[in-house]
C-alpha cells in the first residue's frame, strides 16, 4: 500500500472506532519488508525474504481503555476487531489519567529527518550477499588463528509507520535500516576458543562501513581474547568501552522514564532537580538527530520530537514521559510515547547519549596503574528499584596503563546510583550505533569478583 | 480428522492437493526438503497496576512460512496472508536457495500423529469470557498487598495465546497441533522508610484457566512475590568472589539450561563453535549428575506433542552419571550430522526458522537430604530464587542472577543478601557438584528462552545441589575474606 493509503486505513480505523460507541480511539499501522541472510565459511546458510503488514488499535470508553492488533487487514476482521475491542474496553477500569494527547500538543516536525535511503530497497540480492560475505572473508583472511565462523550477516529492512487518533492527528513516515555483522572464531594450538563480533548498522548503504573494516575489527577482537583468565577479587576502576557503556546508560533510561518514577519503581524516584552524577555527565535524549535510530517526526502519540536534556552538569533535569507517565506526576510530555503495536502507548527512548568528553580512550588507558577494561557484559543483573548492579564481564586486564591480557569469568558490582557519581573520565569517541549511545567510560568504585 | 487437524482445511479452505502444490513450487528449483508451516495464534492479556484494570489487550496473528533446505542451506519467506497466490509467492523466493532441476515431494500427503497428548484443555483460555481472566488479575492484586502493610506497589498480568499450527512436509507428513499457554505474573515492590525492594513471582504452564483453582492459585503467586520483596528489606551485601553454593530445587535450574542446555544445541556443536564441540562420551560432571531435556512433560510450559518442524517430543538424555551423551537436534543438524531428530526443533513463529531449542531441561534427584546438603556447608550461599542468565556458547562462560539468596553459615541459613549475578564455566561447573538432593522439582511455568532473536516457553528444574566453587558477583570482598 502507498503511504497515504496507510494513513487512510488508520483513520478510516478510528472513525469505524468512533461510529461504533468508543469515546475516542487512536491506531497504529505498519507495513514493511525485511531481508536477511547468513554466509557460513562463505557459504550462504540461510536466506530469507519478506513483506508484512499488521495494525494495533485502542479505543476508549471514557476513562476505560482497551486494545487489540491483527494482521488482517479486511473488512470484516477490522468489523469484528472493534466491535470485540470496544467491548473489552467496557469491563476494565476507570483510570483517571488514561486518555489521548490533548489536541493543544499534537504536532509533526516537517522537515526531512534522513530515516528513509531509497539505496536499501535498491540494492540487488547478490550484492547483500557480498556485503556478508566480504565481511567474513576479510575476517578469515585477517589472522591464521581465525580458523571458523559463526557466520556474517546481512539483514536490512523498509517500512511505513502510521500514527491516526480521533483528536484529529493523523501522520506517518518510512524508514529503512541495513546491518552488516561477522562473529569469528580465534582458536590458538591449546584448542582455546573464542568469539566477538563486530557490525556497522546505518538508514543507508552508503553510510554502511566498509564490511571489510568490520570483518578486521571483529576479528582483532576475538583473537585479543585468546588465553583469557579469571583474576583475582579486587576493587579497581572500570573502562567500560563504548559498546558496554551504552547497556550502562540503558540502565539510566530505565530509571528516568516515567512509569518507573510514578510506580516508586526506580533509584532516581523523586531526584528532579538534584544532583544525581558528577559534574561532568550530561545527558540528552534528542528525538529529531538526522538519521538517529530513535528519530522520528512525532512519538507514538502523535506529539512532535523535540530534545531533552535529561541530566545536564550532573543535575537530574527531566524524567522521560508519555501522556499517562505526564499525567500521573503533573508534569508535561517529553514525546517518549513508543508502542508495539498492541497495548498502551509505553516509555521508550529517542536517541538517548551522553555527551562525550576530551580524552580518547588510549588516555583514559594510560591513567590507569591497575583496572579492567571491559568489552562484553552478559546477564541481567539489574535491579533499577534498588540501583544494584551485577553483571557477567569479559575484557582486558590493565597493568600501568597497558592491556596486558585478557579476562573472563568474572563479574562486576556495584551501584548505579554511585556509579553515576564516579564516572571519572569521559571518552570522545560517541559514536551513534544504537538508539541509546554511550562514548567510553572510566567508572571507580565497582567490586570485580573472580578467583 | 479430528477437530483441530482439520482447523486450516476447514476455516481457509485449504486441501491437500494445496499443499501439494506448494511443496511443488519450494522444490521447482531443487533442493532436498520443503516445508510449510502454517500459524493461527489468538493471544490476549491483561494488566492490574495500582489496583487498575489497565491494559486489556487482544490480538491474531496469523501466516504460512515456507523453508525450503538444500543440504545446509536454508531459504524462507513467508506471508500473512493464506491467499494461494500470496503462498505460492513464499514458496518461490524460499525456492532461491536452491539451483537446479525441480526436486520431487513424496507423492501423497499423510498425516502423522504424535504418540503425545500432553496438554488436553477442556475449554481454552481464549474462549472463555474477559470477566474469568479479570478476577485472576485482581485477587492476586488483593492477596499481594494483604501480605504485608510494607508492600507498596503490585502490578499483576495475565497473558494467554492458543496457537494451531499444521506442518507439511514434502517428505510426506501433515503434522497438525493446538497449543495453549497460560502464565500469571506478579510484581511487586516493598517499602520501608527510604529501602524499596522488590519481589516478582509467577506460574503457568500449556494449561486452561482450572490451572489457576488448584494450590497454585492467584493468591500463592502473589504471597510468593511479596515475601521475597519483604525478605530482600533486610538484605546485606552480596559477597564478592568464589565460594561453595547451594541452589534451591526447581527455577534454579536456570544453571543448567545456561551451562550445559545451549552448549549441547546440535548447530553449535555441528558447526564446531560450542564449548562442548567434541566432548560427547567424555565426562562433563560429577557422576552424580544425570541431566535430560523432555519436552514430553504433561502441561508444562516447555513442552510440545511436536516440534515447529512436526516431529513428536521425547525425552533426551544430555548427561548421564557425569558422561556427555547427547546433543539437541533439529532436522537440519540431524540430516548433516547424520544422526537421530530429537524433536527439539522450535521456531518462535512463522515467520521464522527453526533451530535446535531446548524444552524442559532437568536434572534427575539424587540421594541427599536437602537440610543435610545445607548443615555440611561451612561458609556459602544458598540461592533460591532467580533472574535471568545467558551464555557464551563459544567460551562456555555463562551467568545467572539470584534474586533471593542467603549465607550459609556454620551449616545453618542466616542473613539474606542483595541480588547478585554468579558466573561459572559451563563445560566444568558440574564437575564440582558435590551433593544432589533426592528433591526434584521443576520451575513454576516462567522460562522464556531467547536464541538468535527468537523467543520460546521453556521449562527448568534441579533438587537441591552442591556446588564446592563458583563464583559469587557481590560488591563486599570483606565478607568474602571473613569466609576465608
Amino acid at each position: 500500500m502507498t503511504e497515504l493509503n496507510l494513513e487512510q486505513l488508520g483513520k478510516d480505523l478510528v472513525d469505524r472506532a468512533v461510529r461504533s460507541g468508543a469515546t475516542a480511539a487512536d491506531a497504529v499501522v505498519h507495513e514493511g519488508e525485511e531481508f536477511s541472510t547468513t554466509l557460513r565459511l562463505g557459504k550462504i546458510e540461510k536466506l530469507k525474504e519478506a513483506a508484512a503488514k499488521a495494525l494495533g488499535l485502542r479505543v476508549f470508553d471514557g476513562k476505560r481503555s482497551a486494545s487489540a492488533f491483527s494482521s488482517d487487514f479486511s473488512q470484516a476482521s477490522l468489523e469484528n476487531l472493534v466491535a470485540r475491542t470496544i467491548a473489552m474496553a467496557r469491563e476494565t477500569s476507570e483510570d483517571p489519567a488514561s486518555g489521548l494527547a490533548e489536541t493543544g500538543l499534537l504536532g509533526q516536525h516537517r522537515g526531512d529527518l534522513q530515516l528513509y535511503c531509497a539505496d536499501v530497497a535498491e540494492l540487488g540480492t547478490e550484492e547483500r550477499i557480498g556485503y556478508a560475505r566480504r565481511a567474513e572473508e576479510a575476517a578469515l583472511k585477517f589472522d591464521p588463528r581465525i580458523k571458523n565462523s559463526e557466520g556474517a550477516a546481512f539483514e536490512s529492512s523498509v517500512g511505513t509507520r502510521v500514527y491516526a487518533s480521533s483528536a484529529g492527528f493523523v501522520g506517518s513516515y518510512r524508514s529503512s535500516y541495513c546491518a552488516v555483522s561477522v562473529v569469528p572464531i580465534a582458536q590458538n594450538d591449546g584448542g582455546g576458543m573464542q568469539r566477538d563480533y563486530w557490525y556497522s548498522v546505518a538508514r543507508g548503504i552508503q553510510a554502511l562501513d566498509p564490511p571489510e573494516e568490520v570483518g578486521r575489527k571483529a576479528a582483532e577482537r576475538a583473537l585479543r581474547r585468546l588465553g583469557a583468565r579469571k583474576v583475582a577479587t579486587s576493587h579497581v576502576p572500570v573502562i567500560f568501552d563504548p559498546e558496554t557503556a551504552s547497556s550502562l546508560l540503558g540502565h539510566v533510561f530505565g530509571a528516568v522514564r516515567g512509569d518507573a518514577i510514578y510506580r516508586n519503581a526506580s533509584f532516581l524516584t523523586g531526584k528532579l532537580g538534584q544532583t544525581v552524577a558528577g559534574e561532568n555527565v550530561t545527558i540528552i535524549d534528542d528525538g529529531l538527530r538526522p538519521g538517529g535510530f530513535g528519530t522520528r517526526p512525532f512519538d507514538d502519540e502523535g506529539i512532535p520530537s523535540s530534545a531533552t536534556p535529561v541530566i545536564e552538569r550532573g543535575v537530574l533535569k527531566s524524567y522521560l514521559l508519555d501522556c499517562y507517565s505526564a499525567r500521573k506526576l503533573n508534569l508535561k510530555t517529553t514525546g517518549n510515547a513508543a508502542r508495539g503495536l498492541a497495548g498502551a502507548p509505553n516509555v521508550g527512548p529517542k536517541n538517548f547519549y551522553l555527551v562525550p568528553g576530551t580524552c580518547s580512550p588510549e588516555e583514559m588507558i594510560r591513567s590507569v596503574k591497575e583496572g579492567f577494561y571491559v568489552t562484553e557484559l552478559i546477564g541481567f543483573g539489574v535491579n533499577v528499584v534498588t540501583g544494584d548492579y551485577s553483571r557477567g564481564a569479559a575484557g582486558m586486564w590493565i597493568e600501568n596503563g597497558e592491556l596486558a591480557y585478557p579476562v573472563e569469568e568474572v563479574t562486576i558490582a556495584g551501584n548505579l546510583r554511585d556509579m553515576l557519581n564516579h564516572i571519572e573520565m569521559i571518552g570522545q569517541d560517541l559514536v551513534f550505533r544504537h538508539v541509546i549511545d554511550s562514548p567510553t567510560l572510566l567508572v571507580e568504585g565497582l567490586t570485580v569478583a573472580g578467583a | 480428522m479430528a477437530e483441530n487437524d482439520r482447523y486450516f482445511f476447514d476455516r481457509y479452505g485449504l486441501t491437500p492437493a494445496d499443499l501439494e502444490r506448494y511443496l511443488a513450487q519450494a522444490l521447482s528449483d531443487g533442493g532436498d526438503y520443503a516445508d510449510l508451516y502454517f500459524e493461527h495464534t489468538t493471544s490476549s492479556s491483561l494488566l492490574v497496576d495500582e489496583s487498575l484494570v489497565k491494559m486489556a489487550m487482544e490480538g491474531i496473528s496469523m501466516g504460512c512460512g515456507v523453508r525450503v533446505v538444500a543440504g545446509d542451506q536454508t531459504g524462507y519467506a513467508y506471508t500473512d496472508d493464506l491467499e494461494p497466490e500470496k503462498i505460492l509467492k513464499a514458496a518461490k523466493i524460499a525456492a532461491r536457495i536452491a539451483s537446479g532441476p525441480a526436486s520431487v515431494s513424496t507423492v501423497g500427503l499423510s498425516t502423522l500423529h504424535s504418540p503425545n497428548n500432553l496438554y488436553p484443555v477442556a475449554s481454552p483460555s481464549t474462549d472463555r469470557a474477559l470477566r474469568d481472566k479479570l478476577e485472576l488479575v485482581r485477587r492476586a492484586d488483593v492477596a499481594a498487598r494483604g501480605y504485608d502493610p510494607r508492600i507498596a506497589q503490585v502490578r499483576v498480568s495475565y497473558a494467554d495465546q492458543v496457537r494451531h499450527v499444521l506442518l507439511a512436509g514434502s517428505d510426506g507428513r501433515i503434522v497438525t497441533d493446538f497449543q495453549p499457554l497460560v502464565r500469571l505474573n506478579v510484581f511487586v515492590i516493598a517499602q520501608e522508610d527510604e529501602k524499596r525492594q522488590s519481589g516478582s513471582h509467577g506460574g503457568g504452564g500449556r494449561v486452561g484457566l482450572e490451572f489457576f483453582q488448584g494450590e497454585k492459585d492467584p493468591e500463592h503467586f502473589a504471597r510468593e512475590a511479596a515475601r521475597q520483596a519483604i525478605v530482600q528489606l533486610g538484605a546485606k551485601d552480596a559477597p564478592a568472589g568464589e565460594m561453595e553454593v547451594v541452589l534451591g530445587p526447581g527455577w534454579p535450574g536456570i544453571l543448567l539450561h545456561e551451562a550445559v542446555g545451549h552448549g549441547l544445541e546440535a548447530d553449535f556443536n555441528r558447526k564446531g563453535i560450542s564449548a562442548f564441540t567434541g566432548k560427547i562420551g567424555k565426562q562433563v560432571a560429577s557422576p552424580l549428575c544425570t541431566v535430560v531435556d523432555d519436552g514430553t512433560i504433561p502441561a508444562r510450559r516447555g513442552s510440545l506433542n511436536v516440534d515447529d518442524e512436526g516431529q513428536p517430543t521425547q525425552k533426551t538424555v544430555l548427561i548421564e552419571n557425569g558422561i556427555l551423551r547427547g546433543y539437541l537436534q533439529d532436522k537440519v543438524s540431524a540430516d548433516l550430522m547424520k544422526a537421530t531428530r530429537t524433536g527439539n526443533g522450535r521456531r518462535q513463529s512463522y515467520e521464522h526458522i527453526p533451530m535446535p531449542r531446548m524444552t524442559n531441561t532437568y536434572m534427575l534427584a539424587g540421594q541427599d537430604d536437602p537440610e543435610e546438603i545445607i548443615r555440611s556447608v561451612k561458609r556459602g550461599l544458598y540461592a533460591v530464587q532467580f533472574g535471568g542468565g545467558q551464555v557464551d556458547i563459544t567460551s562456555g562462560k555463562f551467568v545467572f542472577s539470584a534474586s533471593e539468596a542467603y549465607l550459609i553459615e556454620d551449616g545453618r541459613i542466616t542473613a539474606p543478601i542483595r541480588g547478585a549475578t554468579l558466573i561459572g564455566d559451563g563445560p566444568t561447573v558440574l564437575t564440582n557438584v558435590t551433593a544432589v538432593g533426592n528433591n526434584l522439582e521443576l520451575d513454576p511455568g516462567i522460562g522464556t528462552c531467547g536464541k538468535d532473536g527468537q523467543s520460546v516457553p521453556v521449562g527448568v528444574g534441579v533438587p537441591t545441589i552442591k556446588i564446592s566453587r563458583l563464583t559469587v558477583g557481590g560488591t563486599a570482598p570483606r565478607a568474602l575474606q571473613s569466609f576465608t
